[in-house]
């Protein structure tokens, strides 16, 4: 009987360390965090990679841009996502290397609500950016009306809806607002956030739901938020004037305008914070991941190099049904080239 | 034998005295209580410990610039949270003044024989429900069910009574008023269950002299029965204030966390919970700091709501002796 539960035991150790050997031989598990403005892509697409890739699994924590360069500065993930790319200083802590690589891009649309839900409101570049400014307070505002001339506009005041927790969303709109009008930069700059003006029509909601749903419950409200976002919860948005003076109603097709109006560089990072172009979405911005280039674990980086691939190539074809802008042709070559580096 | 206690001649006397088993649990359970206490208390200063340590610099660099500034702009490294430590108090007096009404009398129709027990119970359980609705909820529920129902008198009120500062601006949408009607709500249970129990706690045969003195069914509530349980009352209402200082969630969606000073009900304010939860995830090491002194502020405030509260019914106890 001894014998027996002896020879038993025996081959269950050998079971368990077989299968924790092959475990440790295959199974690469890596971790990303940051940006929330472009994690329902990227969790979908690390979804899909993970079940199509035996062995591999990726999890990505949506914690926002800063949270996830904090992260990637304390090893504490194999890589990071960031809409505002990374700072040189912080690069320069890397000692590894940094490699960025812009993975998708997005629009942000000013949504609004307004008593009988006239559609297609036109926004002039000087009204928008001054409707953030709290300068342009009522939306029966000469300006505003001289671009809707088609609109029956209320003589109610104009309600400002803004993020209240810090977001990369709030700096590429910050970054256009202060490309494009120079009081806007003087008075908030740009940044995760801003102080906005303290009066009592501005108001700070959490997450892109708690802008949305605030827009959607105030008559009178203009809120920023992410197109996609938009597009799910069915508001009306803005079509906003462009540099070269014309409205563009914010989708993909006038996102691919504007990101094709941009070279982009050899070190893969682009800021559209005003592109040219007639048919271009004025507020476009490209987000980025962030990787080591020398990982110590030619395993996990291979790993990675695939992730990258599948991005690139099934993962781009869905990013304009999920409100995201396919990256142009030419920066996905760009891109495939720079994934190399990741070794 | 190793007994502590003499072996009693007939162990099956009722007035045996405790066995070597009653002696032991008795013991352990006494060493357990203890423990917990112990662990309570030490949970508690490694928390201000640890808070106090980590807002140490910030209070250092900032000093009292930070509880008397009421600019917020982390670009410029400008901290100020005097309108957050406004907006919390201001809310959760708000919120302890309407639930404060209305759970205390609550306590008292549920209590004082208006209903049957049975029907009482069930009305009490439905009250303690509320407890359980997680705070996410609250604040959607704030924000697509109280502030519609609350927009058209709000905006009467600003037309009619502007005048008066608390009518003083127009309702956008999230602001003081529905941020302190939601908190009451939430409150609201812990009120009606502590003062219920402190009004069944009153010694039946109270009632019945002030009865039998000839008073009234009112008379006996408001003269007898709520003075005699004032005490516990006070308590309920000390734990509701320091449950809505400390409400987070639903006040950052509610509150409209904007950095204004005002009596306004209608304007957007801010809370210090709301202004931690919110700044928290992408802060920077030098705005943690700031953050920690801000979390020590709070802790502060509700501790001295607790102390003052405690002092209060201290006097009151002594003052019906």
């Amino acid at each position: 009987m001894i014998r027996l539960m002896k020879s038993a035991a025996l081959a269950v150790a050998v079971s368990l360390s077989a299968t924790s050997a092959t475990f440790a031989a295959e199974n690469v598990r890596l971790t990303g965090s940051g940006a929330s403005f472009p994690a329902p892509i990227y969790l979908t697409w690390f979804k899909d990679f993970s079940k199509n890739t035996a062995g591999v699994t990726v999890d990505y924590q949506s914690k926002g841009s800063g949270a996830g360069v904090q992260d990637f500065l304390n090893k504490t993930v194999d890589f990071a996502a960031s809409d505002s790319a990374m700072k040189d200083e912080d690069i320069a802590k890397v000692g590894e290397g940094v490699q960025m690589l812009p993975m998708t891009a997005g629009e942000i649309v000013l949504a609004y609500n307004l008593p009988g839900n006239p559609k297609g409101l036109k926004l002039s570049r000087e009204v928008y950016s001054n409707i953030f400014l709290g300068k342009v307070t009522q939306w029966n505002d000469p300006q505003i009306v001289a671009a809707n001339p088609d609109l029956k506009l209320p003589a109610t005041p104009i309600t400002v809806v803004v993020r209240a927790d810090s977001s990369g969303t709030t700096a590429v709109f910050t970054k256009h607002l202060s490309a494009i009008n120079p009081a806007f930069k003087e008075a908030l700059g740009e940044g995760n956030t801003v102080n906005w003006p303290a009066t009592d029509k501005f108001i700070k909601s959490p997450k892109n739901d708690g802008v949305t749903a605030t827009v959607r419950q105030t008559p009178g409200a203009i809120g920023y938020i992410e197109y996609g976002f938009a597009k799910l919860a069915k508001v009306d948005f803005a079509q906003l004037e462009n540099k070269a003076g014309k409205y563009v109603v914010p989708n993909a097709e006038s996102g691919a305008e504007a990101l094709a109006a941009v070279k982009m560089p050899e070190s893969l990072v682009a800021w559209l914070p005003d592109p040219d172009g007639a048919k271009s979405y004025p507020i476009t911005s490209y987000t980025w991941m962030l990787f080591r280039k020398d990982n110590g674990n030619p395993a996990k980086a291979k790993a990675m190099r695939e992730m990258v691939e599948y991005s690139l190539t099934k993962g781009q074809q869905i990013a304009d049904s999920m409100g995201y802008i396919p990256l142009p042709p030419s920066v996905v070559e760009q891109v495939r080239k720079a994934s190399a580096n990741i070794q | 034998m190793n007994t502590p206690f003499a072996i009693p001649d007939n162990p099956d006397s009722a007035c045996r005295p405790p066995s070597t088993k009653d002696f032991l649990v008795d013991r352990a359970f006494r060493a357990l209580a203890r423990i917990g206490v112990v662990l309570i208390l030490a949970l508690v200063v490694a928390l201000v410990f640890e808070v106090g340590r980590k807002a140490l610099p910030g209070m250092e660099k900032h000093g009292f610039d930070v509880l008397f500034g009421t600019v917020w702009d982390v670009n410029q490294g400008k901290y100020g949270i005097l309108p957050a430590i406004w907006g919390t108090l201001y809310s959760a007096l708000i919120a302890l003044l309407i639930a404060g009404f209305f759970g205390v009398s609550m306590a008292i129709f549920l209590t004082q024989d208006f209903l049957p027990a049975k029907l009482a119970a069930v009305f009490r359980t439905i009250v303690e429900l509320l407890a359980a609705i997680p705070s996410v909820v609250y604040g959607l529920w704030g924000i697509y069910v109280v502030i519609p129902a609350i927009r058209p008198l709000t905006a009467w009120l600003n037309s009619e009574l502007g005048w008066i500062p608390f009518f003083g601006s127009s309702l956008s949408g999230p602001g003081l008023l529905p941020a302190a009607l939601v908190l009451a709500i939430m409150i609201l249970p812990t009120i009606a269950a502590v003062s219920q129990d402190a009004l069944t706690s009153v010694p039946m045969k109270t009632k019945q002299a002030a009865y039998g003195m000839g008073t009234t069914h009112w008379e006996a509530i408001l003269k007898v029965m709520v003075p005699a349980a004032a005490t516990g009352i006070f308590g309920s209402l000390v734990l509701g204030l320091g449950r809505a200082l400390g409400e987070t969630m639903a006040l950052a969606m509610l509150v409209g966390n904007a950095n204004t000073i005002t009596l306004s009900l209608f304007a957007p304010a801010n809370t210090l919970a709301a202004l931690l939860a919110l700044n928290f995830p992408e802060a920077g090491p030098n705005e943690v700091e700031v953050l920690m002194y801000a979390a020590l502020v709070l802790m502060f405030i509700t501790l001295l709501v607790n102390v003052l509260g405690s002092m209060i019914m201290l006097y009151a106890q002594r003052g019906n002796k």
